[in-house]
């Protein structure tokens, strides 16, 4: 689709037999926020990996920028494209201080012989600094990454994420496991990202899909069941349906 | 460069720097002999030992690529010195054979297989020493990596691969000398390798190896690479997931960590004067791994110390209670892995900075 940063068209996918990914279709353009909900086994994972490159769909297209096939990219390619991805479990490297795992994760070179010459620089401290703000984790910078609470791994996550400084990024339940105030804090966080970067989240937690106020796609058995505003999609017979059980 | 020596290094290397002086010293006949000569030697195989520890804490302490084919490497190495030392015999052999090492002429060989070709001279070995273990780390490593085989599935392949090359070895046709290997050595460099001068020649280079592969992987894991090693080894699908070739890392660790370990072995050959395919059992890989998980994974010195410490025990034991040295061995793995989950160094540096905040205390009561 013209002008779409990321387009997924007629995508299926299965494993032994079970059908994750059943003809999905999904346009994001630059700058957008949109939340990805859906049951459990609705398929959510199963796309970000396809998106990532960490697994290959059986058919359908997924192009990048309406050019790159990212069918043929890898884990390492997609993000040197330009997406990143946050997991469901907060993955930061615990032994690491919060500081190194944001220079680690910030836009640079990283080929071996660029990284075992390379000092860190000036406005790479700099970019640190304004990260650790954004992300509010100015006091921890020296603490090894493995001694924050649980949300505060979750953010460090997302700024790492926005070190890479990618113009997609895949957010896996980011509120998985917050208190209500990091819930909330984190779905403005992600509403100040979002315009400089394009944001695809995936969500369980109804209370934080309404808090980001955006484009709502919901999934099930791999395919697309509605799209629209929260309240045009919580309208929907068969959203209702799905979340409410049979 | 102050990160580079840190308090760790710097105390261990300035330690290793008075041993290196003092023991020649006080083996030489000036110093009436005050420790027997053999120790130079001892101590210098042990100095060996402790390179090859510290190449597989490189590898695995930094990048949890936890080899257990090692000792591959290092044989590797052995064997590269062991040809050289071998051409250097000449016609000194038993049969008095100009160019053919005993063993050849032996099996009714009538020329010098094309891979002895070169070790007559020392810079071609010395060469070998380190290009056939790389070699060999970067093939096996390149297929290893890049079809994401890690973790104990990693560990069993590097241990199929020594013990492979343990059985080849072991064959005559092979021409390396069999299951006797190489042996009968007479000089280095022109050098009678039974002089006491030699022998310490060989112990001071041995030292300053060492020294030289604790401040390379010292270098390496404190540069902005190290951080990419250690985000492989605590959650490597982040790692490619920020965009890091995972396996060109792991190659490069792998193939360097295999180069030192040649060294290693290239040094140890003329200090014990033999070689042969029983360095390449799957058995003495493990034992590397104990050293370095006695001493102190990912702290580099703690896997020299944990060599040292380990090997010392060994001659001590295997001299007073040999049928006892293996199961000491294990008890000594299993008593650390409980009780020093960072090992001896960790231990240490524990127990030293509990007496540091009493020293603090004292001072503020007397500011009070």
């Amino acid at each position: 689709m013209s002008g779409s940063l990321l387009y997924l068209s007629g995508v299926g996918k299965s494993f032994d037999g079970f059908r994750a990914i059943d003809n999905l279709s999904l346009v994001v353009f630059p700058g957008e926020l949109r939340a990805v909900i859906g049951p459990n086994g609705a398929g959510k994972t199963t796309m970000m990996d396809i998106i990532t490159g960490k697994t290959r769909p059986d058919e359908g297209e997924v192009f990048w920028k309406e050019s790159v096939d990212l069918t043929r990219a890898d884990e390492v390619e997609t993000a040197r494209l330009g997406i990143g991805r946050k997991f469901q479990k907060p993955s930061v490297i615990e032994s690491l201080t919060v500081a190194e795992n944001l220079e680690l994760a910030l836009k640079g070179p990283r080929g071996v012989a660029a990284r075992l010459f390379g000092r860190r620089g000036e406005t790479e401290a700099r970019e640190i600094a304004r990260l650790l703000a954004l992300v509010r984790l100015e006091e921890a910078r020296d603490a090894p990454a493995g001694s924050l609470s649980h949300g505060q791994k979750q953010w460090l996550e997302i700024g790492m994420l926005l070190a890479q400084d990618p113009e997609l990024l895949l957010v896996d339940e980011p509120a998985a496991g917050m208190t209500d105030a990091e819930t909330m804090r984190t779905a403005e966080l992600l509403r100040e990202i979002a315009g400089r970067h394009a944001v695809v989240v995936v969500e369980h937690d109804m209370e934080f899909v309404r808090a980001l106020g955006c484009k709502v796609t919901v999934l099930h058995q791999g395919r697309v069941l509605a799209e629209g505003s929260l309240e045009h999609v919580s309208a929907n017979p068969e959203v209702i349906e799905v979340y409410l059980g049979r | 460069m102050a990160r580079l020596v840190d308090r760790r290094m710097g105390v261990f290397l300035a330690a290793l720097f008075v041993l290196t002086v003092a023991l020649p010293v006080a083996s030489s006949a000036a110093a009436g002999e005050l420790v027997p000569a053999y120790l130079v030697s001892l101590v210098g195989k042990y100095l060996c030992y402790a390179l090859l520890a510290v190449a597989l804490d490189l590898g695995w302490g930094f990048c949890g690529i936890l080899s257990l084919g090692h000792g591959a490497f290092f044989a590797l190495g052995g064997y590269a010195m062991g040809m050289y030392l071998m051409r250097q015999i000449g016609p000194r052999g038993v049969y008095g054979d100009p160019v053919l090492p005993d063993f050849m002429v032996f099996l009714n060989w009538q020329e010098l297989p094309w891979f002895w070709l070169g070790f007559d001279r020392f810079w071609f070995a010395a060469l070998m020493v380190m290009a056939v273990p790389g070699l060999l780390a970067f093939v096996f490593g390149w297929f290893a990596f890049r079809s994401r085989v890690s973790g104990v599935y990693l560990s069993i392949i590097t241990q199929a691969m020594t013990y492979a090359l343990m059985l080849a070895f072991f064959r005559n046709e092979m021409g390396f000398g069999g299951n006797n290997g190489l042996t009968d050595f007479k000089d280095i460099l022109g050098l009678d390798l039974t002089a006491a001068s030699t022998r310490t020649g060989l112990f001071v280079a041995s030292a300053v190896a060492l020294a030289a592969g604790l401040l390379v992987a010292r270098w390496i894991t404190a540069s902005r690479l190290g951080r990419v090693l250690v985000a492989i080894r605590d959650a490597e699908e982040r790692a490619r997931f920020l965009g890091y070739r995972v396996e060109h890392y792991k190659l490069f660790v792998f193939t360097v960590s295999a180069v030192m370990a040649g060294v290693a072995g290239a040094l140890y050959v003329p200090q014990v004067g033999i070689i042969n395919p029983g360095e390449f059992s799957p058995a003495n890989s493990i034992e590397i791994v104990i050293w370095v998980a006695l001493g102190g994974r990912g702290t580099l010195v703690g896997a020299a110390l944990g060599a040292m410490l380990v090997a010392l025990a060994k001659t001590l034991l295997t001299g007073w209670l040999p049928e006892l040295w293996l199961f000491a061995l294990g008890g000594l793995f299993v008593l650390v892995t409980l009780w020093l989950p960072r090992g001896v160094l960790g231990a240490l540096e524990d127990g030293l900075a509990q007496l540091r905040p009493a020293r603090t205390g004292a001072r503020e009561e007397v500011r009070a």
